[in-house]
């Protein structure tokens, strides 16, 4: 198989391997590749990181603004209980 | 992200009506609905209609909820309902998704960038530019990618979670999320490796 070719199949792996889901003879083989093959590498570090920037934006908690509070309980029937 | 110390609820309550637990129930779950709802829609009118109409929908069918999935995983299927029909009708011309999909899918998404941007500091990846640009991204992903990626890589549900949400089999959840995340990628790449070049260039 030539790299290229190699690379691609390799490809539908990733997310599993990122999420540390791949089973692990797949896991060695991408591993063993990813060593090996300079574009991948970098592939999977910035799959990676990609999904790490995202997870770190909604680390915060999420709130919704007071005044969309306000509408949605009034919309529900709910304003008696907005105090809460 | 809806956390692990979510307050139990009541269905009991919840299914006959009660205004106190429904008001917890609604306190306890806008704030990740509202926040899916603006990263679906980009646009703050729009996530406010989706986050009324969720929990209107959710009073109105709660009586026939059957715990099939959690009461957050039901929450986020309504919303996710109610944000793909509020983008159908917005965008009635960007419809014609199913079949996008599908070429999507048959699609080459083999990586095209290779810069690598993993080493530029923190304070330069989450800048508030940056975050302007993370946003972005999210919202140039076709919907159906769109909604699996928010579901699973910014709430957090599992595969499971997300496939019950969007009626999807676990291995059409995977498809999608992966090709969402090299499409994030090849996007972020644009975007960061300039800056690396500009930080290179500076030195």
């Amino acid at each position: 198989m030539t790299q290229t070719a190699h690379c691609k199949s390799l490809l539908e792996s990733l997310s599993d391997y990122v999420d540390g889901t791949l089973n692990e003879d797949l896991c060695v083989e991408l591993q063993r590749h990813i060593s090996a093959c300079q574009n991948c590498s970098i592939v999977v570090d910035t799959l990676r990181k990609t999904i790490y920037l995202y997870h770190a934006t909604t680390a915060e908690p999420a709130n919704v603004p007071l005044d969309v509070r306000e509408r949605l309980f009034h919309s529900l029937k709910l304003e008696a209980y907005l105090q809460h | 992200m809806i956390n692990k110390t979510t307050p139990e609820f009541s269905l009991e309550a919840l299914k006959s009506g009660e205004p106190n637990e429904f008001a917890r129930f609604v306190d306890t779950f806008s704030g990740p609905i509202y926040r899916m709802a603006l990263k679906m829609l980009g646009d703050g009118q729009d996530a406010e209609d989706v986050l009324q109409n969720t929990f209107l929908n959710a009073f109105k069918h709660i009586h026939s909820f059957e715990e099939r999935s959690s009461l957050s995983t039901w929450l986020y299927r309504i919303a996710a309902n109610e944000a793909l029909m509020l983008i159908r009708k917005r965008h009635p011309e960007t419809t014609l998704t199913d079949t996008n999909l599908e070429d999507a899918e048959g699609e080459d998404y083999s990586p095209l960038q290779f810069v690598d941007w993993c080493c530029l500091p923190e304070d330069e990846l989450l800048s508030v530019e940056a975050r302007r640009h993370l946003d972005r991204a999210i919202q140039r992903l076709p919907e159906k990618l769109r909604i699996v990626f928010i579901l699973r890589d910014l709430e957090g549900l599992s595969i499971e979670e997300t496939g019950q949400a969007l009626d999807l089999s676990q291995t059409a959840v995977k498809t999608r999320l992966l090709r969402a995340r090299l499409n994030l990628r090849e996007q972020l790449s644009s975007y960061y490796g300039e800056l690396t070049h500009d930080r290179r260039d500076k030195k």
